[in-house]
């Protein structure tokens, strides 16, 4: 007769939750932490700006046009119409981050929602849903977000509407595929084996394996919504002018370009940076993320 | 057997069609019944049904895709019947599940106390801090050392065995008078696979509960079982007690698969193998499946199905060659 050993009693280390060996990843990793920090220094200047002591944004000077990055007074420089660039950077991110930020968000819920209904469900309703974000996925985003706009007209609403329908099938499908990838592991099985309603299968155990992955997708779309949208500026579709917005100030600054290059060049250094942040934070999460299995 | 008696599960000429582009016919009539404290090893190579034959038990099997028929009780509950909700109820509370591969069965994102607690509100009704405490109870149960810290672990903290285990007590939180094990101890090592299958014994005994083992290692069921239901191509080829199965086998199928374990076999020897693969299920059998990898094949094999014979008290065999007992 074979002894039921016990397994020798480990020292185990206290177990953290998810989240906070997640927290802890992300704190160990240099790139993702140096990008957050330049992120929220730009969010947090964006969102204080009125508080920072900057000049108005607004107020032009004819006799102060393009004047060079370092002059006394104006930190990095005035536009072609005179007015600080800090001032209009530091403020146009508040309207570059809005429309970079809102759009995915709207497109995540949304998004989430079909493609775990598509994924759960299957079949006819899988078809419809999944059919129909094959059409708008079939056009290319900048087209689609520009055809878009245009039919609605321009204005921060419209672009950030049309920026959402943009984003809504790329994550509708990727939500589908892990829903799909997730619903057939046996711990769902299992799950329904001890009794769980199909609705606490989707809320409790397909959610939250979902989001995750999903999540991170839509991170690393926000990059993509802000240069669409600051393009979609840039057109005339989306911001009007005197707003300070990065993509149009790209667009009102083009004449410039041969007098004061460095100038024309910042609003899209802005661009630069921030989608750029947002696809290392993106990667880092996703690293950060895969704990598990 | 009195008329009174009755058997705690009964399972009466299943049939189990999956639908698609081809159909498969996975479990082609299969009977079988188990009393109240009883462990039935259903054995069979792969794609022989019993993983269905045991899902079907719970309705697991997606329901657009499949077409069940016969009868399945157990208990008071006619399973095939149940409405939604008294499902979800059956399910977990009058029979629940041990699935093949504990690293899945899991859900990762969640701790396995939680888990346990969850399963053990939805059916006892009681409130978190009492269904935390049933599942410290479970994992001191199941043997799982330091269970107070294990309670707040996830699955990808622990190691296989210590995951089965878990599994284990999370299928026996709820007490369910009938424990389905698919294939329990596979995914697991030599070592881990003999304390898995002592202590699901030992529960088992301690609980009352009757069980139903599916493996495709004869040395598991032996081990475990009080009977054993060989199944060949959706169908039981041969059922008896233990002891008749490995000393008398009459069905050539399980004749070939004793002959191919590698117990008592002589070094330099070759195993004994069945040849032949087993058939394709897309059709509905006419005959013996076994038939064209039988050695003692006769004539009348593929003309039809083989009706099940009594060879001794409690044993049947489905083979045209069995000689019934002389009553």
């Amino acid at each position: 007769m074979v002894s039921l050993a016990e397994p020798v009693p480990l020292i185990i280390a206290p177990s953290r939750g998810y989240w906070a060996s997640v927290g802890q990843r992300l704190l160990r990793d240099k790139v993702t932490m140096v990008c957050v920090v330049i992120l929220l220094t730009i969010i947090l200047a964006a969102i204080f700006a009125p508080y920072l002591g900057l000049a108005d944004p607004y107020r032009g000077s004819i006799i102060r046009r393009l004047r060079p990055i370092g002059t006394p007074g104006y930190l990095l420089g005035t536009d072609e119409q005179g007015r600080d660039m800090l001032a209009r950077l530091i403020y146009g991110g508040r309207l570059s981050l809005f429309i970079g930020l809102l759009p995915v968000f709207n497109a995540f819920v949304i998004g989430s929602l079909l493609g775990i209904t598509a994924g759960f469900v299957g079949g006819k309703v899988n078809a419809a849903i999944m059919r129909t974000s094959d059409v708008f996925l079939a056009f290319p985003s900048v087209l689609l977000a520009v055809a878009i706009s245009g039919a609605l007209g321009a204005g921060i609403l419209n672009s950030i509407v049309s920026l959402t329908i943009v984003f809504v099938p790329p994550i509708a499908r990727i939500a589908e595929s892990v829903t799909t990838q997730v619903r057939s592991l046996d711990f769902v099985d299992a799950a329904r084996a001890s009794g769980a309603s199909s609705w606490t299968i989707i809320r409790v155990h397909i959610l939250n394996n979902v989001l995750g992955p999903i999540f991170v997708y839509a991170t690393s779309l926000i990059s993509v919504s802000m240069i669409l949208g600051a393009g979609l500026s840039f057109l005339g579709l989306g911001t009007k002018p005197p707003e300070p917005e990065w993509g149009l100030m790209l667009n009102t600054l083009r004449t410039a370009i041969y007098v004061q290059p460095w100038i024309a060049a910042l609003p899209g250094a802005m661009i630069f940076m921030v989608s750029i942040g947002f696809n290392l934070v993106s990667d880092g999460l996703r690293s950060a993320m895969d704990v598990r299995r | 057997m009195t008329a009174t008696h009755r058997p705690l599960v009964e399972v009466k000429d299943l049939h189990v069609r999956f639908r698609g582009e081809r159909n498969v016919h996975a479990v082609n009539g299969v009977d079988f019944a188990l009393d109240r404290g009883e462990v039935l090893g259903i054995l069979g190579e792969s794609g022989s049904g019993k993983s269905v034959t045991l899902k079907a038990l719970l309705r697991l099997l997606p329901e657009k895709r499949t077409v069940i028929s016969g009868q399945i009780r157990v208990g008071n509950e006619d399973v095939l019947a149940l409405e939604p909700e008294a499902l979800a109820d059956f399910r977990g509370k009058t029979a629940s599940m041990i699935f093949q591969e504990p690293m899945l069965a899991l859900d990762p994102v969640y701790t396995i106390g939680w888990q346990i607690a969850e399963a053990v509100e939805r059916h006892e009704k009681c409130g978190r801090d009492a269904a935390r405490q049933r599942a410290l109870e479970m994992l001191e149960r199941v043997r799982i050392p330091s269970p107070a810290r294990r309670l707040d672990a996830y699955p990808h903290e622990m190691s296989g065995g210590m995951r089965q285990r878990a599994m284990i007590a999370l299928a026996l939180a709820c007490k369910p008078q009938v424990l389905l094990a698919d294939e329990p101890t596979t995914a697991l090592d030599a070592t881990v696979q003999i304390q898995i299958l002592l202590l699901l014994r030992e529960l088992q005994r301690e609980l009352g509960m009757a069980a139903i083992f599916v493996t495709h290692d004869i040395g598991v069921a032996v081990e475990v079982s009080d009977r054993i239901a060989v199944m060949y191509a959706g169908r039981i080829v041969e059922t008896g007690k233990v002891a008749d199965i490995v000393r008398r086998p009459s069905h050539p199928y399980t004749r070939g698969l004793l002959a191919s374990t590698v117990h008592g076999a002589m070094r330099g020897k070759r195993l004994d193998a069945i040849p032949g693969a087993p058939p394709s299920l897309n059709e509905a059998p006419s005959g013996c499946s076994f038939a064209p990898r039988c050695k003692e094949v006769l004539p009348e094999c593929s003309q039809s199905l083989p009706q099940a014979v009594t060879v001794s008290p409690a044993h049947l065999s489905r083979c045209v060659r069995s000689t019934p007992v002389t009553a």
